[in-house]
C-alpha cells in the first residue's frame, strides 16, 4: 500500500510587519510545516506502523526553502519525498488551488497511491480547496475535513468522521482510492526524534520540474490575479489598558466588578 | 448573465448561510445585470424551496434527492444545473460541506475557484476580497474571466429578506448512482460531558498562548477566583489538554456569556464565529495586531503569565 501525503511549508507573519507590494515583506515571515499537514503525516505514519508494507511518500509544491518542512515530515516517519518546482512556477505570484492540484496530480499519477492525505488547508493562504480539486482531477473519491479515519483495505473503504460545525460529526463511508483532507486533532503529531532527524537526511528527496512531469506552462495558467494586499482596518474600538501587569490587572478588575463578576 | 447560489441544509433545516448567499447573489446579480437563481439539493425541498423565495431571487430550483447532504449527489446536481442555466458566477458556502463539494464542481465545470470570500465587488471584472495569514492581511483576487466559482465565508453578508415572487421549480437532475461512491451513515454529537459552556455566564477561555498543559493552572486559578467556567480555543483541545466539550468556535460550541475573557487567543475566524455574541469581550494577548482585539471591548497587550496571576490576586485568588 502506498500513501501520498501533500506537505507544504507555510509563512507565519510576525506580530509587527510591513507589506511590500503584494505580500508581507520577507523580513517578517518565518516558515514552518503546515499545521494541518503535520496531522496528515502523522495519520499516514500511524497507518504504516499498524500495517505491513505501507510506503509513505510526501509531495510538495515549493521552493528549496520548503525542504526544511519536508525533512521534518521525513524525520517523523515518511519514507521519501517529491518536491515540484522550477523557474516558471517561481514566477507566479499566486498558486491557486487548481494550479497546485494540477502539479500534485501529475505526481500522483506516477505514484499511483492507494490513499492521499492532505491537510484541510494551508495556514497562510487558506484556500482549503486543493485536496478535493486533486481528487476530482484523479477521478477518485474524497472526503473533506476528516477528524477520524478507519481503513478497511480489503473492502476498499475508508470510514471517516467529518467534523461539521457546531459540535456535530458526519459519519461517511468512502470508496478507495480516495483523497482525504485531514483536520487538526485527528491524532497527536509526534515530535521528530534525534534519530529520525538523522535518518531523514539520508531519505530520498527528489526534485521535479514541470517538464520532468510531462507538463508545460499551460498547467500554470489561471484567470486569477492577486492584485492587492492590505492590512484590514481595525473595526474594534477596544479600550486597551496600558501600564504594568499590576496596573492593567487592577483596571480590568474594576471593569469585571462593574459587570458583576467575582462578587 | 446568470448567478447561481447553492443553499445548504442539515438535519431538516436550511442553514443561515443559505440566506446570506441569496443576499450576496442579489448584489452580484445587480452589479452584473444578471438573473439570480438559487438551488437546494435534497432534504424537504418543497419547504426549503418556499423558504428560499427571497427579495432579488428570480428562480429557485429544487433537486429532490436524498435527505441529507451527499457530495457525489451535490456535485452532479449542481453541475447539471449550472450547465443548463449557463451560469457565469456560481456561489457556494465556505462551510465544511461547501469545502466537500465546491472545488469538485468548479473543477468539473472548468471554473476558477476563489474560496472564503469576505467581500465581492465588480469593476469590469469580479474582485474578491479574502484574508491570509490568519486574518492578518486582506488580499484582493481579480477574476480575469467572465465565469467563476466563489465560496463565501458564513456571517459576512446579511440575510436576504423574505419577499419577491420567484418561481420554485423542481429540477429533475439525472443522478448517476454508480458515481455515488460515498455514503453518509449517520451523525454524532461530540462533547457532552458534565459542563455545558454554552450555559455559563462568565467564561475564562484559553488559547495557544498558554504554551503548555501545566500552565493551564494559571487560568484555572483565575476561573476559580471569578466563579467562572474554563473554555478553550481549538489548539488547546487538539492538544488534548481540555476535553472537546470545552471548545468554543465553529466546530465547537457557540457561546453567549455575559463576559468572555480570551487569554492567549489570537482570534482566528473559526473561533470568533463561536463567541462574538458575548456581551463583553476581554482579550489578553502579547500581539497587539491579534484579530481578537478587533472584536474585544477591553484589552491588555501583555504577557498572560504576568497579567493573569495579577488579575487573580485582585479577586483574592
Amino acid at each position: 500500500m502506498k500513501i501520498l501525503v501533500t506537505v507544504t511549508d507555510v509563512a507565519v507573519v510576525d506580530d509587527e510587519f510591513e507589506i511590500d507590494g503584494l505580500d508581507v515583506d520577507e523580513r517578517y515571515l518565518t516558515y514552518e510545516l503546515n499545521e494541518w499537514d503535520d496531522y496528515a503525516v502523522e495519520e499516514a505514519v500511524q497507518i504504516a506502523e499498524d500495517g505491513e508494507e505501507v510506503e509513505v511518500v510526501t509531495v510538495t509544491v515549493g521552493p528549496e526553502r520548503s525542504e526544511e518542512a519536508i525533512r521534518k515530515a521525513l524525520a517523523k516517519g515518511a519514507d521519501r519525498a517529491v518536491r515540484v518546482w522550477d523557474d516558471a512556477i517561481a514566477e507566479r505570484d499566486l498558486l491557486d488551488a487548481e494550479t497546485k492540484a494540477s502539479l500534485l496530480a501529475a505526481v500522483a499519477r506516477e505514484e499511483e497511491p492507494d490513499l492521499v492525505l492532505s491537510g484541510v488547508q494551508s495556514g497562510d493562504d487558506s484556500f482549503a480547496a486543493t485536496g478535493v480539486t486533486l481528487a476530482e482531477k484523479l477521478g477518485t473519491e474524497w472526503a473533506a475535513v476528516v477528524n477520524q479515519l478507519e481503513l478497511d483495505t480489503e473492502a476498499g473503504v475508508a470510514s471517516v468522521h467529518r467534523e461539521l460545525e457546531g459540535g456535530v460529526e458526519e459519519l461517511t463511508d468512502v470508496e478507495l482510492p480516495a483523497v482525504l483532507t485531514i483536520q487538526t486533532g485527528i491524532n497527536e503529531p509526534r515530535y521528530a526524534s534525534l534519530r529520525g532527524i538523522r535518518q531523514a537526511q539520508n531519505k530520498p528527496l527528489e526534485v521535479r520540474t514541470l517538464g520532468g512531469l510531462g507538463l508545460d506552462e499551460s498547467a500554470l495558467e489561471t484567470p486569477l490575479r492577486w492584485t492587492a494586499t492590505d492590512e484590514p482596518e481595525t473595526e474594534g474600538e477596544a479600550t486597551v489598558f496600558e501600564g504594568g501587569a499590576d496596573e492593567t490587572a487592577g483596571e480590568l478588575a474594576a471593569v469585571l466588578r462593574e459587570a458583576g463578576v467575582g462578587q | 448573465m446568470t448567478v447561481l447560489a447553492v443553499a445548504e441544509h442539515r438535519r431538516g433545516e436550511l442553514r443561515d448561510v443559505s440566506y446570506e448567499l441569496a443576499a450576496a447573489g442579489a448584489d452580484l446579480a445587480d452589479a452584473t445585470d444578471s438573473e439570480l437563481h438559487l438551488a437546494v439539493v435534497g432534504g424537504d425541498v418543497a419547504a426549503f424551496g418556499d423558504d428560499l423565495v427571497r427579495e432579488g431571487v428570480d428562480a429557485v430550483h429544487t433537486v429532490d434527492h436524498g435527505e441529507e447532504f451527499n457530495h457525489d449527489v451535490s456535485v452532479q446536481a449542481v453541475e447539471q444545473l449550472a450547465d443548463g442555466l449557463d451560469v457565469d458566477y456560481l456561489l457556494m458556502p465556505h462551510t465544511v460541506n461547501g469545502l466537500d463539494y465546491a472545488p469538485a464542481v468548479a473543477e468539473r465545470l472548468g471554473l476558477p475557484i476563489v474560496t472564503d470570500a469576505v467581500e465581492m465587488a465588480v469593476d469590469g471584472t469580479l474582485e474578491v476580497t479574502r484574508e491570509m495569514y490568519g486574518s492578518k492581511v486582506e488580499t484582493t483576487i481579480e477574476v480575469e474571466s467572465e465565469r467563476a466559482a466563489v465560496t463565501l465565508r458564513p456571517a459576512e453578508w446579511p440575510q436576504a429578506p423574505t419577499g419577491g415572487d420567484a418561481a420554485v421549480e423542481p429540477f429533475d437532475a439525472s443522478i448517476d448512482e454508480s458515481a455515488v461512491r460515498s455514503t453518509v451513515t449517520g451523525f454524532e454529537e461530540v462533547g457532552g460531558g458534565d459542563v455545558d459552556i454554552s450555559e455559563a455566564d462568565v467564561l475564562v477561555s484559553v488559547g495557544r498562548g498558554i504554551e503548555e498543559e501545566d500552565n493551564l493552572d494559571v487560568v484555572r486559578d483565575l476561573a476559580e477566583a471569578l466563579d467562572a467556567t474554563v473554555s478553550a480555543s481549538r489548539p488547546v483541545v487538539d492538544s488534548g489538554w481540555l476535553p472537546k466539550n470545552r471548545q468554543v468556535g465553529q466546530s465547537g460550541k457557540v457561546v453567549t456569556p455575559d463576559v468572555y475573557i480570551a487569554i492567549g487567543i489570537s482570534g482566528a475566524v473559526q473561533h470568533v464565529a463561536g463567541m462574538k455574541g458575548a456581551d463583553t469581550i476581554i482579550a489578553i494577548n502579547t500581539d497587539p495586531n491579534a484579530p481578537i482585539f478587533d472584536i474585544a471591548d477591553y484589552g491588555i497587550v501583555d504577557d498572560l503569565f504576568d497579567v493573569v496571576p495579577a488579575l487573580t490576586e485582585q479577586f483574592g485568588g
